[in-house]
């Protein structure tokens, strides 16, 4: 992946939050990233791993008073987000860069009509009278897939189902044709029919508009299906990149290897007739103000060896958008 | 849309005359468990204590007939809408009502308007800034008013403004005897309701604060505030157009319920100004054995009650589009 053809390209990027004991720690650690116009970049990791933190570090969404940004470098169409000042970061929310949330249910203020929050976007980035802003709203609508959108446009939340809802959210998303949307886990709390409908309505729109897409989610079958490209993160680190092709065929980080190997494989199952137990990964992720020097993996690694616990392993590229932080990977590939 | 809300609350109204009647019925006991009656007060008073004049002043009130049949004859006036006959003042409990009536609903008004309008306010800024000097300032305050009784707070308010600094008058509703033209005689009664607006309303907005804020608090840590957030609007406008809505909600339920509870607070504050209310009239008929009077005034207080009730549900359903107005008939 060549930095001239990203939309955005993230580098560096550490972000830290307060501890109850008044320390700071890192929840997104030194992570680079790149997005191409029309590509989907998978970010897959456990929950806890980080994956959310470094969406919301992006947007600058996080509450300033117990996070704050520890260096690297966020750059979409020329500009470094990191710089910007709070005002000039909020004209770029939204509009050049947008979010769609995990929680259809609660993400709509209950209180305003669909098309109300729809056209609230509009009319905060672009020099549009509210009328047009309507009329832009209930097109959105209809692009996301709303039957009847003029009437729907006039409902609430509340009137709508969890699809729906989450189709306006994405309409709020779109509406000012983003150049990067990120979408944290957006189908996890959808249904499996309602799930494909809307992953299919992001991958079509991605492609109309030409947005990057940063699709996070725990679902590796949602990433088999939809993502160009894979990052694995855990405790706040990049452990494993590469396109989708290359992951699905060899992961080459341990902490990769597990995941796939969780994913439950019923077919194949059934074709043995050998129902073995579903397969976990041993621990949970540790928490991340309590890291020790070593990989933070080490501890529920199969594959550990003496050095694990010395230092934290280098991402080491490969080649372009192809690399791994495990200093074993070599020997297990 | 109007019409079907106007519809409600004659509805709600109607269903709340079963509740009014029980609380008749509770209150006509309830009032003649108190030692003594009028006549002894009055006789008391005019110092000719016989039993001979007590009599009489008994068999004038109807006071010498059993219970019962003072119950059903009072009873049965209501159902007319006449609430009977003073013993103390000496004319219809109603028309003295409906001349205090007025005095109440203002004082009771502005305390309302302030409580609620500076509750919420100050409950805003308090969760919007919490955590800093303002906000823990705030909160001192409202705990401090809300601990404080407010015949003290009155007191206080009188000793202050009105006898150290002479900005507003200690007591009535009006300058006595002065010719005013309709603005001027406006202007000198708002004057006058100052203190006990602003002392009735203390307790209240503390409590108000202390609401808004706990609903405001866990408003703006709401998924579609993140999502407001991630559209890029100002925090401004983010507060404004989808935090304060959804917070003002348990402040509207909790004022609705305190109409009542203010009623009986403005009986305390009416006294410490001398605001010639509703709240004064009981306060002297209870001491004269004016029974009438007293139950006139609780009569009038539960109609108010009910129906403030319904008016804040159907605000509900203005505020919140969740809530339908649903009267409990067969159709509605």
């Amino acid at each position: 992946m060549t930095t001239s053809s990203s939309v955005l390209s993230v580098r560096g990027l550490r972000t830290e939050f307060l501890s109850s004991e008044k320390t700071w720690f890192p929840v997104v650690n030194h992570v680079d990233l790149e997005v191409a116009p029309g590509e989907t970049l998978a970010v897959v990791g456990e929950s806890g791993c980080g994956k959310s933190m470094l969406a919301h570090s992006v947007l600058r969404l996080l509450p300033k008073k117990i996070s704050r940004l520890q260096g690297g470098e966020v750059l979409l169409g020329g500009r470094d987000l990191t710089t910007l000042s709070d005002e000039k970061m909020r004209q770029v929310r939204g509009n050049d860069i947008s979010m769609v949330f995990q929680e259809p249910m609660t993400s709509l203020n209950p209180l305003m009509t669909v098309g109300n929050q729809i056209a609230e976007s509009i009319l905060e980035h672009e020099d549009i009278s509210t009328a047009d802003a309507t009329r832009r709203s209930v097109e959105l609508m209809d692009l996301v897939g709303i039957s009847e959108p003029a009437v729907r446009a006039h409902h609430y939340p509340f009137q709508l189902s969890g699809g729906l809802r989450q189709r306006i959210v994405i309409a709020i998303a779109l509406a000012c044709k983003p150049k990067v949307l990120i979408a944290d886990e957006p189908t996890t709390a959808l249904d499996v029919t309602i799930q494909a409908q809307v992953l299919r309505l992001i991958d079509d729109l991605k492609t109309e508009i030409g947005m990057g897409v940063i699709l996070i989610t725990h679902d590796l079958g949602v990433v088999a299906e939809w993502a160009q490209r894979v990052m694995i993160m855990y405790a706040g680190r990049k452990v494993e990149e590469a396109d989708a092709e290359t992951f699905f065929q060899g992961p080459a980080h341990p902490y990769s290897q597990a995941l796939l190997g969780s994913v439950p494989r019923p077919d194949a199952q059934i074709d043995s007739g050998d129902f073995a137990p579903l397969v976990e990964i041993p621990g949970t992720v540790p928490p991340l103000n309590k890291l020790g020097p070593g990989c933070a993996f080490a501890d529920r690694c199969a594959h550990r060896t003496a050095g694990c616990t010395q230092a934290v392993p280098d991402f080491i590229e490969v080649a372009p958008g192809r690399g791994v932080a495990c200093i074993n990977a070599g020997d297990l590939s | 849309m109007w019409l079907a809300r106007l519809r409600y609350v004659f509805n709600r109204v109607l269903h709340g005359l079963p509740i009014i009647f029980a609380i008749v019925i509770v209150n006509f006991f309830l009032v003649r468990l108190a030692p003594g009656d009028a006549a002894q007060v009055l006789a008391g008073e005019s110092g000719a204590a016989t039993e001979e004049y007590m009599r009489q002043i008994r068999e004038q009130f109807g006071l010498d007939q059993p219970l019962y049949v003072q119950f059903l004859s009072y009873m049965k006036n209501l159902l007319f809408f006449d609430l009977g006959y003073s013993f103390r003042h000496g004319r219809e409990v109603s028309s003295l009502i409906f001349e205090r009536l007025g005095a109440t609903a203002l004082l009771m008004g502005a305390s309302m308007v302030l409580s609620v309008g500076f509750g919420i306010l100050l409950g805003a800024i308090a969760a919007i800034k919490d955590r800093t000097f303002l906000s823990n300032m705030i909160m001192i305050l409202a705990i401090v008013s809300y601990a404080t009784p407010l015949f003290w707070v009155g007191l206080m308010l009188i000793i202050v403004f009105s006898l150290n600094l002479g900005w507003f008058p200690t007591s009535g509703i009006a300058t006595i005897g002065a010719p005013l033209g309709f603005w001027d005689s406006a202007l000198d009664v708002a004057h006058h309701l100052v203190l006990p607006a602003l002392s009735l309303s203390f307790f209240y907005m503390a409590l108000y604060t202390r609401l808004m804020r706990a609903s405001m608090l866990e408003t703006l840590g709401q998924d579609f505030i993140k999502t407001a957030h991630a559209k890029g609007i100002s925090e401004g406008q983010v507060v404004r157009k989808h935090a304060l809505r959804n917070a003002i909600m348990p402040v509207l339920t909790m004022a609705g319920v305190q109409v009542s509870a203010m009623l009986g607070g403005s009986v305390i504050i009416e006294s410490v100004f001398g605001w010639p209310g509703l709240g004064l009239l009981a306060f002297e008929s209870l001491f004269a054995r004016d029974l009438n009077l007293l139950l006139g005034i609780f009569f009038l207080s539960s109609i108010l009650v009910v129906v403030t009730n319904a008016i804040v549900d159907v605000i509900y359903t203005i505020v919140d589009p969740r809530i339908q107005l649903r009267s409990n008939t067969r159709n509605g």
